[in-house]
C-alpha cells in the first residue's frame, strides 16, 4: 500500500475515502476538504474523524454549554476554568484543588471491567496533567433493573474494574452513587470522578510554546487498542443488531499508571515541563492538535519514533489509537536530559517524538514523507457546531400530570411499617456496601469521611488540618418528570451533602448523561437541564469548572432518563470538625431543618411501591439551600451538631434509618404538628436535613436557625435500639439492618 | 504495655547514640502505602528513611517496613518479583542477622515469597478485593513489633487485599502454632479464607512480622477507621531499638 502523502492527496483528489465508516457526516468531510483547499490524507481524516466527534468536539452541545461561562457567579476561588484538562479551584493557605468527573459509559457496556478501569485511568490523567497530585476517585454509577440477569454480568465487572484499576493505584475511592433503573439496561452510566491536590504555582497547562522545545511522549506503547473509541463507540446510538465494538475499548495498565504518576509528579517538582497533556479519548490526534492548538507555535512530529506494541500498526491506526497510561509534554532541550532520566528512573519509556516550530501548522511526518499538514486549532477548537433542533415531548403534559400525590397511600400503620420495610431493602435504598467495600478507601491515610457518609472528605494539609469535600448526586427520575428542575435538584443535593458534611461548597464539576442528541425531544431536556443547572450554579454562587457530556445513551429508540450528575466540591478549614451522618450519642436531640410538603412525584415511594414514575419533581428552592448550607456549617463549626444527614430520595426515613444503623444506635421519632406520619416519613422536599444535636447546645442551635429564619423542628431524640414512630411503629434495629444490608449481596454475590 | 517509657521522653538517645531511631521503608514500583507508613513511623516518634528497590544501601536504619501496595504490578504472584530487587538481597541478609522487619500486605507477601516467612497468599476465597475494618487478636507480645500490645487484645485495624487468603501445609501450621509464631488472628469474620484465621506470623526468632492487615491506616483518630489500634506495631519497634542501645 502507498502511504498517503500530503503530496499524494494534493494529487488525487478524487480518491474515494472511508469518512462515514469514520463516524464523518459528508458536510462534515467537504468542510474538511474546505479548510485543507484539497481532500485530506487518510492520517488527517483520521485525526478529523476522532476530533470532530460528539465525544471530543462537544458539536450538539457546546451551544448549551455556553451558558456555563456565561451565567458563570463571580467567584474568585476559581484558578483555572472550563476549557482545561480540568479546572482549578483555590481553597485556601496556598493549595488548589482540581476535580473533574468524566463517562466511560458505552465501553463499560461492552466491555465493563476494562471500560471501567481505564474511565478511572483516564480521569486520573486529566487530573495529574494539571500538576496536582491525585488524592481521591468516587464513581457515580447506574446499572438496569437490580434483577435483571445483564445487571450481574455489568455491574460485578464494572465494580472490579474501579477497583481492580483504583486499588493499584492507591487513590481512595470515597463516596460516589449506585443507581438501580430499567432505563439503564442497555446504557449502564460509568462515571468517574478525580480530585487533585496542588499548590498554586505547580498548576500547569496543556499548550506547546517555546520554538524549538521537545515534545516528549512517555508511558506505555502503543497499541492498537481503542481505535476509533470516541467516534464510533462514543458518539453513536448501540443498535443491537451490529458487529460487536470490543476492540473500540482500551485495555488498562494500573501499575504503569501508577508509575506514570509518581514519575510525572517528580518531574513537577524538578520543574521540567512547559506545557503536558495526557493521552486520553483520540490518543495522540488529541494530544498533538491540543497542544499545538493552545500554544504560540506550530509542531513538528516524526510519528514513526513513536514506540509501538505492534509494529504493523499504520500511522491513521497510531494516530488513532487510544491505549492507556500515556502523557505527552513539552520541555525545553536544556531539561531533556534529565526528563528522561526520571523517567528510566521509574522504568517509564520516553521518546521524544517531535518539537514546536514556528508558524502556525501541525506537521506529522512517517519516515520522513509528510502525512499531515494542517491547521491545528481546525482539528482540536474550531470543530463542527450544531443547532439541534429540540422540542418538548408531546408526551411531557401526560407524565406530569400523572400526580404521584394521589397514589394510593398506606392506610393504617402496619401498612406504613410494611413500605418503609420495603423500602429500605429496595435496591436503591439499600446499603452498597458490597459494591463500596470493593474499594480501597483508606490509602494514602487523608481520608476523613468516605461512603456512606453524605459526602468523601480528605485531609490536603496534616498540619493545619485543612480538608476538602465532594458528593456527586443526580436523580434521573426528577431530570425525566422535570429536566430544568432535576438538573438544579442534583446540584442542590450535591450542594447541600457537602454542607451537611461541615464543608463551604465552591465549585462543581458535572457529567450530563443524555439520549441520542439527534432526537429533539432528548436534546430538549438537554437544553432544559443545562439551562437549569446555569442557573442554579449562578444561584448558589458556585461556578462550573469543567465536566463532560456523554450522549447516545440509547438503545434504538429508548433513551435513557435524562441524568445530570453533579459534583460539588467543598472546603472545610478545620477537617476535625467534620460532621459525620451517625446518630451515636444516646440522648442527642433530633432537629428537621426545612420545610416538608406534600412531594411524591419521582421518589422513592412512588417507584418502590407502585413502580410509578409521574407528577412533578419536588419544588426548588435554592435561597432556602444556601440558608440550610450556612446553618449546616455553622452548626458544625462551633459544635452546635454532632450529627448531619442530607434528606433526598426516601425522606426522612431513610435517613434515619442509614444514620442509626450507623452509629449503632435506635431513635424515638414524633411526628410534628401539621404532618401525617406518612408525609412526615416519606415526603423528598427539598431544601432539608436531619440534624443530632447534644442537649446543651439546643437553645442555642434554635436560637441560630430562628434568628436566620431557618424552620428548625423537634423530632424525637437518640435512644433505644429500634426506630420508632411515636403512636405508629416501632422496628427493631436488627431487623431494619437485615433488610437494609441483605439485598444487594443478595442480588450479585 | 506501662512498663515501657513512651517515647517522646526517650527521642534524645537512639541506637548507637546517633539520635533518632530510624526505621526504613522501601518503595519498589507499584507500592501505595510507603507514605502512609512513613507517617504512621513519625506518629510513634522515630525518623522514617525511605528506602528505594534499586539500592542495595539501607541508608543505617536500625529496622524496615515493606509496606503495602502492587509491588511490580504484582505481575506473576504478588510480591514474586520485589524478592529479587537489590534492597530485598541486603534486607533478606540483614533480618537473618537480626534486623527487625515488618511485612504489611504486599509487604507479608514478599516476606513469604523471600521465604523469611513460611506459607503463602492465595486469591480471596470469595474472588473479590475486600476493604474493611477489621477486628483481630493479638496472640503474642513476644515479637519486636507486637510487644507493645498484651497477648490476647483485640484491636481493629483496616484490612484491604485481594489475594490474602493464607496458606501453609498442615505441618508448618502446627509448627506455628506450637512455637508461637502465629502473631494474628481474625476474629468474627475471616475476610479472605485464611487457614486457622491466620492474619499474620512471625519468624523463629520473632524480628520479622508479616500481616495482611494495615496497622499504618490506624495511628490517628481522625483518619481512617478513627481509632490509634495499629499505632502499636511503631512503638513497639521503637521502644524495643531503644531498650537495646541503652541496654
Amino acid at each position: 500500500m502507498t502511504l498517503d502523502t500530503v503530496k499524494h492527496a494534493a494529487e488525487t483528489p478524487e480518491s474515494e475515502q472511508p469518512w462515514k465508516e469514520l463516524g464523518l457526516k459528508q458536510d462534515e468531510y467537504e468542510r474538511i476538504r474546505e479548510i485543507l483547499d484539497r481532500r485530506p490524507t487518510g492520517a488527517e481524516l483520521a485525526m478529523y474523524s476522532v476530533m470532530w466527534s460528539e465525544h471530543c468536539s462537544y458539536k450538539s452541545s457546546k451551544v448549551h454549554l455556553k451558558q456555563f461561562g456565561e451565567k458563570a457567579p463571580e467567584n474568585d476561588a476559581l484558578l483555572v476554568g472550563i476549557g482545561e484538562n480540568a479546572g482549578v479551584v483555590d481553597v485556601g493557605q496556598g493549595y488548589a484543588v482540581t476535580f473533574k468527573v468524566e463517562s466511560h459509559n458505552h465501553p463499560s457496556y461492552i466491555e465493563p471491567y476494562q471500560g471501567a478501569a481505564t474511565g478511572v485511568g483516564g480521569i486520573v490523567r486529566d487530573i495529574l496533567a494539571m500538576g496536582a497530585r491525585p488524592v481521591a476517585v468516587m464513581d457515580p454509577l447506574r446499572f438496569g433493573a437490580a434483577d435483571h440477569p445483564d445487571t450481574k454480568r455489568v455491574l460485578p465487572g464494572v465494580v472490579a474494574g474501579i477497583g481492580g484499576y483504583g486499588n493499584c493505584l492507591g487513590l481512595p475511592n470515597i463516596g460516589g452513587e449506585v443507581v438501580f433503573d430499567a432505563c439503564y439496561q442497555g446504557n449502564p452510566l460509568v462515571n468517574a470522578l478525580c480530585v487533585g491536590v496542588m499548590k498554586h504555582e505547580d498548576i500547569h497547562l496543556a499548550k506547546a510554546s517555546g520554538t524549538g522545545n521537545k515534545v516528549i511522549l512517555y508511558g506505555a506503547r502503543t497499541g492498537g487498542d481503542g481505535i476509533g473509541g470516541v467516534s464510533v463507540l462514543a458518539s453513536e446510538t448501540f443498535d443491537s443488531t451490529g458487529p460487536s465494538r470490543r476492540p473500540a475499548v482500551q485495555v488498562g495498565d494500573p501499575f504503569q499508571e501508577k508509575l506514570l504518576i509518581e514519575c510525572t509528579l517528580e518531574i513537577f517538582r524538578e520543574d521540567l515541563v512547559d506545557g503536558i497533556q495526557d493521552l486520553g479519548g483520540a490518543g495522540l490526534s488529541c494530544a498533538t492538535s491540543e497542544l499545538a492548538s493552545a500554544g504560540s507555535g506550530g509542531m513538528r512530529v516524526e510519528l514513526d519514533t513513536v514506540p509501538l506494541r505492534d509494529a504493523t500498526l499504520s500511522p491513521e491506526e497510531i494516530l488513532m489509537s487510544e491505549s492507556q497510561e500515556r502523557m505527552c509534554a513539552v520541555v525545553e532541550p536544556g531539561k531533556v536530559d534529565r526528563f528522561l532520566e526520571i523517567c528510566e528512573k521509574w522504568d517509564v519509556i520516553a521518546t521524544v517524538i517531535g518539537e514546536v516550530t514556528e508558524g502556525e501548522r501541525l506537521e506529522i511526518f512517517w519516515h520522513g514523507e509528510q502525512i499531515v499538514d494542517v491547521p491545528p486549532r481546525t482539528v482540536a477548537h474550531e470543530g463542527p457546531v450544531y443547532h439541534r433542533p429540540y422540542a418538548r415531548p408531546e408526551w411531557q403534559d401526560a407524565l406530569q400530570a400523572d400526580d404521584a400525590n394521589a397514589l394510593a397511600r398506606p392506610a393504617n400503620a402496619a401498612e406504613l411499617r410494611e413500605q418503609i420495610l420495603k423500602l429500605v431493602a429496595s435496591p436503591n435504598q439499600a446499603s452498597k456496601a458490597w459494591i463500596t467495600d470493593q474499594y480501597d478507601r483508606f490509602v494514602q491515610g487523608n481520608t476523613i469521611l468516605a461512603q456512606p457518609e453524605d459526602s468523601g472528605m480528605v485531609r490536603v494539609d496534616e498540619d493545619t488540618d485543612l480538608g476538602v469535600a465532594v458528593s456527586t448526586d443526580g436523580n434521573g427520575r426528577y431530570a425525566k418528570l422535570d429536566p430544568y428542575a432535576g438538573a438544579q435538584l442534583a446540584l442542590a443535593e450535591s450542594y447541600r451533602n457537602v454542607a451537611a458534611s461541615g464543608a463551604k461548597p465552591l465549585a462543581i464539576s458535572n457529567c450530563l448523561n443524555f439520549g441520542s442528541p439527534e432526537d429533539p425531544a432528548v436534546m430538549w431536556q438537554f437544553a432544559e437541564a443545562t439551562r437549569g443547572l446555569a442557573d442554579g450554579c449562578l444561584a448558589l454562587g458556585t461556578p462550573v469548572t469543567g465536566g463532560n457530556v456523554s450522549l447516545y445513551n440509547q438503545t434504538g429508540e429508548t433513551a435513557i432518563h435524562p441524568t445530570p450528575v453533579v459534583a460539588v466540591l467543598g472546603v472545610i478549614d478545620d477537617v476535625t470538625r467534620r460532621t459525620p451522618i451517625a446518630f451515636a450519642e444516646e440522648g442527642q436531640l433530633l432537629y428537621l431543618l426545612g420545610d416538608t410538603r406534600e412531594e411524591f412525584g419521582g421518589s422513592a415511594w412512588s417507584q418502590v411501591v407502585h413502580e410509578h414514575l409521574g407528577g412533578l419533581p419536588p419544588q426548588v428552592d435554592l435561597d432556602r439551600e444556601k440558608l440550610l448550607a450556612e446553618i449546616l456549617i455553622s452548626g458544625s463549626r462551633d459544635g452546635m451538631i454532632d450529627a448531619a444527614h442530607d434528606l433526598s430520595d426516601g425522606g426522612v426515613v431513610q435517613a434515619v434509618v442509614e444514620s442509626c444503623l450507623r452509629g449503632g444506635r435506635g431513635a424515638r421519632l414524633v411526628v410534628p404538628d401539621g404532618l401525617d406520619a406518612f408525609t412526615f416519613l416519606l415526603s423528598e422536599s427539598a431544601g432539608r436535613a436531619i440534624v443530632a444535636v447534644p442537649r446543651s447546645e439546643e437553645l442555642r442551635f434554635t436560637d441560630m436557625c430562628g434568628a436566620r429564619g431557618l424552620p428548625a423542628t423537634r423530632i424525637g431524640v437518640i435512644d433505644g435500639d429500634s426506630v420508632e414512630v411515636q403512636g405508629e411503629f416501632s422496628i427493631p434495629l436488627s431487623e431494619l439492618r437485615t433488610a437494609h444490608e441483605e439485598t444487594v449481596p443478595g442480588l450479585l454475590a | 504495655m506501662t512498663s515501657h517509657p513512651s517515647p517522646a521522653t526517650t527521642l534524645n538517645g537512639g541506637p548507637a547514640g546517633r539520635g533518632n531511631v530510624r526505621i526504613g521503608v522501601v518503595t519498589f514500583p507499584g507500592t501505595l502505602d510507603d507514605r502512609d507508613t512513613q507517617r504512621a513511623v513519625r506518629v510513634a516518634g522515630a525518623e522514617a528513611v525511605p528506602l528505594w528497590h534499586r539500592d542495595k544501601d539501607l541508608k543505617q536504619v536500625d529496622a524496615v517496613v515493606l509496606p503495602g501496595g502492587f509491588s511490580y504490578g504484582d505481575y506473576l504472584r504478588a510480591g514474586a518479583i520485589s524478592r529479587f530487587s537489590p534492597v530485598m538481597e541486603t534486607i533478606i541478609e540483614q533480618a537473618k542477622g537480626g534486623m527487625p522487619v515488618l511485612g504489611i500486605c504486599n509487604g507479608f507477601q514478599v516476606l513469604t515469597e523471600t521465604h523469611l516467612l513460611p506459607g503463602a497468599m492465595l486469591r480471596n476465597n470469595h474472588l473479590h478485593f475486600v476493604c474493611r475494618d477489621q477486628k483481630l487478636r493479638v496472640e503474642t507480645d513476644r515479637t519486636a513489633w507486637t510487644s507493645d500490645y498484651s497477648a490476647g487484645q483485640e484491636i481493629s485495624v483496616p484490612l484491604k487485599n485481594i489475594d490474602g487468603r493464607y496458606v501453609a501445609d498442615e505441618r508448618t501450621l502446627d509448627m506455628l502454632e506450637a512455637e508461637g509464631r502465629v502473631a494474628f488472628r481474625y476474629l468474627d469474620v475471616n475476610p479472605n479464607g485464611s487457614l486457622r484465621d491466620i492474619a499474620g506470623i512471625s519468624n523463629e526468632a520473632g524480628n520479622v512480622v508479616g500481616l495482611m492487615p494495615h496497622p499504618e491506616h490506624a495511628v490517628e483518630p481522625l483518619v481512617g477507621t478513627g481509632r490509634t489500634d495499629g499505632l502499636g506495631f511503631f512503638t513497639s519497634i521503637l521502644k524495643n531499638l531503644l531498650k537495646g542501645a541503652n541496654a
